[in-house]
């Protein structure tokens, strides 16, 4: 089981340390850090072995994450735990910066005694451990307050690309349960229409039934989760074609056009679009006209920036973009990197519907119709590429 | 308020004035100056010095307080013993609380001091809280007991606490069921023999149901627990199998692999011709790929995993190549497992998406990545015969670009092409030529020289090329040498007017100026069958090849098979078994996967299904004989350029492991290069050691070393001892030693320790402990070692006999019925007889003397005035000999007969009696 848990700064300094075992001795926390975060090589492996001893870890912004052990633990566990670990602190005190965890350093520790016991990973969802954690989250002034929407980690949405990225989010508006009540026990389902590759679920959800009766009944923890997450390859509505047509004039001059078409519904809009077009390293100047939007040159993340508020469906923009490239004597080509968009559109491309949902609640005797029940569908851009 | 102003208090008198507020009155200050003692902790400060002040603090009625002072008391209870025992009484009434949050606070808690003055007084409260009412408490207490085996195991034992957890698996809650699983499974490990688990149909339901209500840790424990069951028939596995195939949806990655591994393991035992069977394999894929969309830490263990069971069951995602294609912002690691699992699943059906793939890779940054996905069109091209054409295009194009390191890449893997296609492509050979200066890496520059070797006599300027690359001779890296020597000794061979000149040349190189014993022999083996008889050489360097595998890098099968048991651990992650990585007893048991049964076959004969590996194991112990020296050379070499991929011989486990820790980076070394200084075994003195003397040329150079190997030994265990000589001008210091394979699997037990460094003239002697755990191959003379020796200035290579008496074993006594069930048992054929001449001892004291080295008398009989011994003894790979001794009053002559199923080891045994009886 996992052995230790240590958080370091992008320094390597060390910020939070716990041990669970005995077999892990304080020389482990340098190995990690002079071995891994002092490497001079980029990281090669997410598990590292370091004289008979593994470290896994995971990267938030410029903070480390490693949990240590000397057993043949379940690799995918620990990663997993140390998501969980990185959610868990995110819900109580917001960005995993070095300055909230030197700030909630005691919440730390508390929590890591509640949700590893002997190394070994306890209930670790949000709404079950207030019950048993004293502190409280301290937030960073400088957080911005306005954030409604949660960080949504990469990965999260990302990876969808290749079935159409997209992804459902449906809020509920369910009636308020008082502290002893029991949680409301929601089913829903009906047919589905479309091919589904396949699913996975919360821990919320009733596997064996989903696996006899294909309906989902769950009872919902406190706050928002992510209740199913789904993949599909066939009949997809792309909803955005992207067509790049790019030009080589001479050693030291490109000519880029990019197009795109709205392929939905012409009364729907599609908001918050962003077109990313990679420029080599050696770009000098750019020269960009639009016919919508804003579009802008951004030097230090080597790409044209193209923005466009809203688009409705049926109908197709197009950006123009002349770039001077330095002459240089490297004889490797570039690379071209893939162009890569993002968007939300009010439907799931998939075609996925929530057919009904039911909420059942036996002790306080609501009925069915007693609740306020809506879903709202949103598409929104996992990776979308197009390779030029 | 934050707490990171705890950080900053450094002022002296800190720990004076923390004092006086650990002991003031108010509360809320109090808890602030505990939190600034934990932040001191943290930061590496010793806040020691206020241990009775915080244990002060710990009888509060706030939990806040009382968890801080805990978190205190588990940092430095261990170096405090005497202080922590102050803490004992609050533990102990903290458990009697009525809040169950602070009961099972004080059971976490104590567990976790690990003094053992202590844990006496656990055992109470312990005891108590494993009945708890409150579910919380007991599932804590679970954890614990696995905490109190940890420090004191005799402890749990005799205080039965063992009995309680196994009532635990009963419990109403989940959550206490999946704690006390994986307690009890981690208990498990480390007392392999008992059947602690007692895992049988009931208790499997049990767990079964609680999988249903339990989180998702728990589920992860116990569906890990669930793998190590072995069904007692198709009927159960298939049972099994349908309530666990529910969790494949399951969000939490972890809870998907385990459930694979479970549905991999049972699935060994069902028939292929159920329907069900044809079901899992498709309900598998799906869960797979969706794991390749969890973050990049997961995708790659998961990628680990499915390169695994690819390998084993690889009609479970032949259709699913689309997914595994390299995304343009995936981590280094990622990509590269991807692209090794693109390679396994290429087909001719797919090959056509995979090549266009494959070339827009070679055009990336990272070069390693690049580099493999060249190597991967080379794999393509053996792999798929009707794509090597466009393969052969795509290699070509790519070396078009002059991207040195492609360039380079590329000629490697069109020399594994031509291997494959002989006579097919050479019309490329001329594009390769033209890069024949920008090759720097060894490797590359062996695949050309091979290639023009291979190709002599369509190349009109051949020799011209190879005598190029004579010029720097020394300078090259062995595998060249050995290449270069080989190439134009084909050269020779088939253009033998205008190159005699040039093979003289280079057997001389070979032979005389090189200090590198490989290449010096396989000089001589060329020059002796050059002067000796041509035909035959022709014969031999220019015989067809044998051909090369279409699939490289393959898990040798029992080890895939157990990695398959390991899926979603460590061990799947590194490929290697847990005994490889992990220290101690852990994990050292060998995991199988289970026979294939049916239901009514195993009811009628029950004696066969779980029957294990060990039992068939024995008359084969000894696989056949690999290549010689293979592996000691291949250590520092790299595999061998044009031999045939390694991948068939068995790959137990690295041989680099064996001497563990921070050695391995110094053994694993990829360039070592012989120095120029003559490294040169003065004398193998030693009564025993003979060797590969004539590998050493004794005349020349500076003596630097001499190893001994003094051979007898303690009975019971074994052991090496090493006298080392420097005879070197140069300290010499970081030994290490290393063991080719070797007959019994004899690998040093514990690193060679060589404390000071050697200087100049010194001798040391050390004694080295063995083990026969190694890997085992057989070697001529059956008695041989082969030992590498290394350190800061070279590596040494000698070989020595050893006598087998070393590996007898004390429990080599066999029954009076069984020995003679076995004599009669074992073939006519392989009885051996020997004679050991000029032994003035008796019968008795003969008997008496081979006894104490664990050579016992079965019986004893006297037929004709002659005495009769009949004896057996057991080696440490657990074979048997049967020996009958006959010994006639008056004449020194002894009479052996052997009879053993190996009848390789007679000689050898007999050997060993001559020496025990005369010594």
């Amino acid at each position: 089981m996992i052995g230790g848990l240590f958080i370091y700064n992008h320094k390597g300094e060390v910020l939070i340390s716990r041990v669970y075992r005995d077999d892990i001795g304080r020389n482990a926390v340098d190995a990690f850090r002079v071995n891994v975060i002092h490497a001079r090589q980029q990281v090669r492996s997410p598990v590292t072995n370091i004289a008979r001893t593994s470290f896994f870890h995971v990267k938030r912004s410029n903070i480390w994450l490693a949990a240590v052990t000397k057993q043949n633990v379940n690799a995918a566990m620990v990663f997993e735990f140390l998501y969980k670990m990185c959610d868990v602190m995110a819900a109580y005190f917001g960005k995993i910066s070095e300055e909230n965890i030197k700030n909630n350093f005691v919440l730390i520790y508390e929590l890591l005694d509640e949700i590893l016991d002997f190394g070994y990973p306890q209930n670790s969802e949000t709404g079950a451990l207030k019950t048993f954690i004293t502190q409280q989250g301290i937030k960073s002034q400088h957080e911005d307050k306005r954030r409604a929407i949660p960080d949504h980690q990469p990965g999260d949405w990302a990876n969808w690309l290749a079935a159409g990225g997209h992804q459902v989010s449906s809020e509920r508006a369910l009636p308020g349960c008082a502290g002893e009540c029991e949680p409301p026990h929601v089913p829903t389902g009906g047919k589905q229409s479309i091919a589904i590759d396949d699913c996975t679920f919360h821990q919320c959800v009733r596997l064996s039934k989903f696996d006899s009766e294909r309906s989902i009944s769950f009872i919902p923890p406190d706050g928002e989760f992510e209740l199913m997450r789904y993949r599909t390859t066939k009949d997809i509505i792309l909803p955005f074609r992207v067509i790049p047509l790019v030009r080589e004039v001479g050693r030291t001059k490109l000519e880029v056009k990019v197009v795109i078409k709205s392929n939905f519904k012409p009364s729907l809009l599609a908001q918050k679009i962003e077109v990313r077009i990679p420029t080599p390293l050696n770009t000098s100047g750019v020269q960009v006209i639009c016919m919508k939007g804003k579009a802008k040159y951004k030097a230090s993340e080597n790409a044209i920036v193209w923005k466009i508020k809203r688009m409705a469906g049926m109908k197709e923009s197009q950006i123009s973009a002349e770039i001077e490239l330095l002459p240089t004597n490297d004889k490797k080509k570039w690379a071209r990197p893939p162009i890569s968009m993002n968007f939300e559109v009010p439907f799931a491309p998939s075609g996925l519907k929530v057919r009904y949902l039911k909420v059942f609640e036996p002790k306080l005797n609501y009925s069915d119709h007693d609740v306020i029940k809506w879903v709202r569908y949103i598409g929104r851009s996992g990776i979308y590429e197009t390779r030029c | 308020m934050t707490d990171s102003k705890y950080f900053t208090t450094t002022k002296k008198g800190e720990i004076f004035e923390l004092k006086a507020e650990l002991n003031s009155d108010k509360k809320e200050k109090k808890k602030e100056a505990v939190k600034k003692v934990i932040a001191s902790m943290t930061v590496g400060k010793d806040v020691s010095a206020l241990f009775p002040d915080v244990v002060n603090c710990m009888q509060t009625d706030n939990l806040e307080l009382k968890k801080l002072v805990y978190l205190y008391l588990m940092n430095y209870a261990k170096s405090q013993p005497d202080m922590a025992i102050m803490a004992v009484n609050t533990f102990v009434k903290d458990c009697e609380d009525p809040n169950p949050l602070i009961r099972a606070l004080a059971v976490r808690t104590m567990g976790c001091i690990r003094v053992d003055k202590i844990t006496e007084y656990l055992c109470e409260p312990l005891r108590k809280c494993l009945k708890d009412e409150d579910p919380y408490v007991r599932k804590t207490a679970a954890v614990c007991v696995a905490k109190l085996h940890d420090i004191n195991a005799q402890l749990v034992e005799d205080q039965g606490f063992l009995d309680t957890l196994k009532d635990l698996i009963s419990d109403s809650n989940p959550m206490v069921v999946a704690n006390a699983v994986a307690a009890l499974s981690e208990i498990a490990e480390s007392h392999p023999s008992s059947n602690l688990l007692d895992l049988n149909p009931q208790s499997i339901n049990k767990l079964l149901t609680a999988l249903n209500e339990c989180t998702e840790w728990g589920q992860i424990f116990i569906l890990d627990c669930l793998a190590n069951y072995t069904p007692k028939d198709d009927r159960e596995a298939q049972s099994i199998c349908e309530r666990v195939t529910p969790r494949l949806s399951h969000a939490n990655s972890a809870v998907v692999l385990s459930a694979v591994k479970v549905l991999m393991k049972f699935m060994e035992m069902l028939s292929k011709d159920l329907d069900y069977y044809g079901t899992l394999l498709k309900k598998l894929a799906p869960p797979l790929v969706t794991l390749l969309s969890a973050e990049p830490e997961l995708q790659y263990v998961a990628l680990r995993n499915i390169n695994l069971i690819v390998q084993k069951r690889p009609e479970i995602l032949k259709h699913e190549m689309k997914v595994f294609f390299v995304k343009y912002n995936d981590p280094i690691y990622v990509k590269l497992e991807k692209l090794d699992i693109m390679i396994r699943l290429a087909s001719q059906a797919n090959i056509a998406q995979v090549l266009a793939e494959l070339k827009e890779y070679a055009t990336e940054v990272d070069v390693d990545f690049v580099r493999k996905a060249v190597r991967a069109i080379g794999r393509c091209a053996i792999k798929v015969e009707q794509s090597a054409e466009r393969c052969v295009s795509t290699l070509l194009d790519l070396i078009q670009t002059k991207v040195n390191y492609v360039v380079q890449e590329a000629i490697v893997v069109i020399k594994d092409i031509f291997r494959k296609y002989p006579n097919k492509y050479e019309s490329v050979i001329a594009t390769l030529c033209e890069n024949l200066d920008s090759l720097d890496e060894p490797e590359a520059r062996a695949a050309m020289i091979w290639i023009v070797g291979e190709y002599a006599e369509r190349i009109d300027n051949a020799d011209e090329l190879l005598e190029s690359f004579l010029e720097g001779f020394h300078d090259e890296s062995t595998q060249v040498q050995l290449q270069l020597l080989t190439a134009i000794v084909k050269l020779f061979l088939k253009k033998p007017t205008e190159t005699q000149e040039l093979v003289q040349q280079v057997l001389s190189l070979a032979t005389q100026d090189s200090d590198n014993p490989d290449l010096r022999d396989r000089g001589y083996i060329y020059w002796r069958l050059l002067s000796t008889d041509p035909v035959a050489a022709k014969e031999v360097v220019l015989a067809e090849k044998p051909l090369i595998s279409e699939e490289t890098d393959l898990i040798e099968p029992t080890l895939l098979d157990e990695l398959i048991c390991y899926i979603g651990t460590l061990a799947s992650v590194y490929h290697k078994p847990p005994s490889a990585f992990v220290e101690g007893g852990r994990g050292v048991v060998h995991k199988s996967l289970p026979p294939r049964t049916a239901s009514n076959e195993s009811t009628e004969s029950p004696e066969t299904a779980p029957a294990g590996p060990p039992s068939g194991e024995q008359p084969d112990v000894i696989p056949a004989q690999g290549d010689l020296l293979g592996d000691l050379l291949n250590l520092d070499l790299g595999p061998p350029v044009s031999g045939p991929p390694l991948a068939t011989s068995s790959v137990q486990m690295g041989a680099v492991d064996l001497l563990g820790g921070g050695l391995d980076s110094l053994i694993g070394g990829p360039n070592f290069v012989t120095p120029p200084a003559a490294a040169v075994p003065a004398n193998l003195g030693a009564p025993m050691g003979s060797g590969l003397s004539d590998l050493f040329d004794l005349t020349s150079g500076v003596g630097t070393l001499s190893g001994s190997y003094v051979a007898p030994k303690a009975v019971g265990s074994i052991s090496m001892d090493l006298q080392l000589t420097n005879k070197a001008l140069q300290v010499m210091t970081d030994f290490a030693i290393q063991f080719n394979r070797n007959s019994f699997g004899l690998a040093p037990a514990a690193p060679l320790q060589v404390h000071a460094p050697l200087s100049p003239n010194q001798t040391v002697e050390i004694s080295l402990p063995l083990n026969t755990v190694g890997s085992v191959m057989k070697m001529e003379p059956l008695n041989n070692l082969q030992v590498a020796v290394k350190n800061n200035i070279d590596v040494f290579y000698f070989s020595t006999l050893y006598p087998l008496h070393i590996l007898f074993v004390e429990d080599g006594k066999m029954e009076r019925q069984m020995f003679l069930a076995t004599w009669k048992d074992i073939p006519n054929e392989n009885e051996a007889q020997f004679q050991i001449r000029d032994c003035p001892l008796n019968a008795e004291a003969a008997s008496s003397r081979l006894q104490s080295s664990n050579i016992f008398t079965v019986a004893k009989r006297n037929v004709e005035g002659q005495d009769m011994l009949y004896q057996s003894l057991k080696l440490t790979n657990g074979i048997w000999v049967l020996a009958e001794l006959r010994i006639q009053p008056g004449n020194p002559n002894f009479m052996l007969s052997l009879k053993c199923r190996a009848p390789e080891v007679s000689p050898h045994v007999c050997q060993a009696y001559e020496t025990i009886l005369k010594n």
